[in-house]
């Protein structure tokens, strides 16, 4: 990772990410968004490594902490805004919301607010692709909470027993809503879990969005010449509460704090102003010009239509409703 | 036309074997997956030489992690194959339920129709073999109460052979319920037999005194029963229901228009059944063309229990068929 104006495209990935979750909290706040809303803010690094791993004809499924993998994967602002708002011009026309953004141009398989449910589709991913001899990968996010899941378990025992090409990224942040990892698994090393299913797994540090991308890279090269699936475990933080509901028990502010000074974007700019490609006012034009996609993310939404209540049962199958 | 009126002899199981064998060799998408599917030959021996012939690529045995294989066979969907899930009965598909509900029947609406499911799920019902509550109960009228998959019940020769492509080339995923007392049943069949509907219900019988509602495994139960009513000079019109999502009610309200006086027989209990269901769109639908109540012949609510007696007794019977049928015509206008 040396060329300067990747790292700067890094940071302004990241900045993107969390920009767009400050405003979505905002938008909660002022009611335009409802139901439940889990923001990404502090786990930015990861979201954005990954994707810069990935090609175009690879699939991704993610959880319902999603919005920062969507943007990161390149579906536009405007139309996961518009999602969130619950409108017609959003990624799911409005039916999915915050929890399943959907998008068949990137290939963005969700959105899914079953815990651990994405990880058997994400066996299948790999099955297929593995029969029409397609040299593509997976890639299927869940947090560390999935792993108490049997699911977790099923996906990870066929994929490496069918050699699929999958990367099983768990994005650990400790808790699992309100639960901390020691107080619901009896052996908290995850990787172990992975490679006892016979699967190179390996501890990334998730708020180094360049560590990210290196391991994560590595990872995705191995899978797509037909090595198997991969579990890649990124230790991670999320700063702001579960959901918008959240009081946050369960958990010290201390301990928050002490994650927050190692904010994956703080850093990072430390690092590139070290290096001496980033500086006070490239800093701002960047913001600024984040600032200026968010904002017409929001006037995008705002604008955006209801879907007709006429069309409530299109799509429940493709002929119609049944 | 030759060859038009030739049969052969054959089994529902032979059926459904020539059914995948045909699926396989057309597409190259389809792959079929489960327990025991493959060098067991499957658990009912529908499976049985497949492996041999297509190889381990496509005829797949899979652990016992009905979730893991069921949701890999929706994910290989959504990836362009179109998987044939084989689970061995509809007891153990609840372990896979999450998969089913939340992701198969969701997908295409939750996405804005951006993607489908061209899943197939296929599975045993039914009870009738001894196999106590754990392999015996039919789920089917459950599955059909949620929008987004077509639930099917071959319970002919025809279907057995017929549905499956029919299936696998419907955009949306489909359960295929397989009741278990239906694998032996040996009759004719067309030389040249292949793919059916998989939209219409089908009149089995004409007749114009009562209308016999009925699908899958009690269908064979509920013709014996028109048998027995016809020796009494009743003609009973019998109604195999074969898709029971969606519903073809057009066919069923006919009926009734013409004969006024139904019987739905259905071996799931009674409480929030498929039956039910059917009432009450009669109920809503075609009230006033009822001469008398409409009744039911359902399976008993209990967990189906071992002994055989106390099996018999839990499920639809000719006998009870026939009562209810007898029952419902002494009701005068």
């Amino acid at each position: 990772m040396n060329d300067a104006a990747d790292r700067v495209g890094l940071l302004r990935e990241m900045l993107r990410i969390r920009r767009f979750e400050e405003k979505c909290a905002e938008l909660y706040s002022a009611g335009k968004i409802r139901g439940f809303l889990h923001l990404y803010i502090g786990e930015e690094a990861v979201a954005t490594g990954v994707m810069q791993s990935l090609l175009p004809e690879d699939a991704v499924l993610a959880t319902y902490r999603e919005h920062g993998h969507a943007l990161a994967r390149g579906i536009p602002a405007t139309a996961v805004m518009a999602e969130m708002y619950g409108k017609y011009e959003g990624c799911s026309r409005g039916r999915g919301g915050s929890m399943h953004i959907f998008d068949a141009r990137t290939r963005f398989y969700g959105g899914n607010a079953i815990v651990g449910g994405g990880l058997p589709l994400a066996a299948g991913f790999g099955l297929a692709d593995r029969m029409m001899r397609r040299p593509r990968v997976t890639a299927c996010f869940f947090g560390e909470g999935a792993v108490a899941e049997g699911e977790f378990h099923e996906a990870l025992n066929l994929a490496s027993l069918w050699q699929l090409p999958v990367l099983f990224l768990c994005e650990n942040n400790l808790y699992a809503m309100g639960t901390a990892l020691p107080r619901s698994e009896a052996n908290t090393d995850l990787c172990e879990k992975a490679r006892s299913y016979r699967m190179p797994a390996q501890p990334v540090d998730g708020m180094d969005v360049e560590a990210v991308m290196a391991a994560t890279k590595r990872a995705v090269s191995e899978v797509r010449a037909g090595g198997g699936p991969q579990f890649l475990e990124y230790r991670t933080y999320r700063f702001r509460a579960h959901s918008m509901f959240d009081p946050e028990l369960y958990r010290d502010k201390q301990e928050v704090e002490e994650w927050k000074k190692r904010c994956p974007i703080a850093g990072y700019v430390a690092r590139l102003e070290a290096a001496g490609i980033l500086d006070g006012q490239q800093l701002a034009a960047l913001e600024a010009g984040v600032a200026k996609e968010i904002a017409a993310a929001v006037a995008y939404a705002e604008a955006g239509s209801w879907e007709p209540v006429e069309q409530l049962t299109r799509d429940v199958c493709a002929a119609g409703a049944a | 036309m030759s060859g038009s009126t030739a049969t052969v002899r054959t089994t529902y199981r032979d059926a459904l074997r020539e059914a995948l064998r045909d699926a396989l060799a057309r597409d190259e998408r389809v792959f079929l997956m489960g327990e025991d599917v493959g060098r067991y030959g499957g658990t009912y021996a529908v499976s049985k030489g497949l492996l041999a012939e297509f190889g381990e690529e496509r005829v797949r045995d899979t652990p016992l992690s009905e979730s893991g294989f069921v949701g890999a066979g929706i994910g290989a969907a959504l990836n362009g194959m179109l998987p044939i899930v084989e689970v061995m009965t509809c007891n153990f598909s609840l372990l896979a339920l999450d998969q089913i509900v939340n992701n198969a029947a969701t997908l295409r609406h939750m996405s804005g129709g951006q993607f489908g499911v061209p899943v197939v799920i296929r599975m045993a019902t039914g009870a009738g073999r001894q196999l106590a509550a754990q392999h015996s109960h039919s789920f089917e009228g459950w599955y059909a109460h949620v929008p987004g998959i077509r639930i099917l019940t071959p319970a002919t020769l025809e279907d057995a052979r017929g549905m499956l492509w029919t299936a696998l080339m419907d955009p949306d995923p489909v359960i295929i319920f397989e009741n278990a007392l239906l694998y032996n049943l040996e009759g004719e069949l067309a030389a040249g037999a292949g793919p059916v509907d998989i939209d219409k219900a089908a009149v089995r019988r004409s007749g114009e005194a009562l209308t016999l509602v009925t699908y899958g495994g009690s269908l064979g139960k509920t013709l014996a029963a028109a048998d027995v009513l016809a020796e009494q000079g009743i003609a009973a019109e019998v109604i195999d229901l074969r898709t029971l999502r969606p519903l073809d009610m057009p066919t069923v309200l006919t009926s009734l228009a013409k004969t006024h006086r139904m019987v739905i027989v259905d071996e799931g209990w009674k409480s929030g059944s498929l039956s039910a269901e059917i009432m009450a769109r009669v109920m809503e639908e075609a009230f006033y063309d009822l001469d008398a109540p409409v009744a039911r012949v359902c399976g008993v609510e209990v967990p189906i229990p071992y002994p055989k007696h106390l099996e018999d007794a839990a499920i639809p019977q000719v006998a009870g068929i026939v009562e209810a049928a007898l029952r419902t015509l002494s009701h005068h206008v």
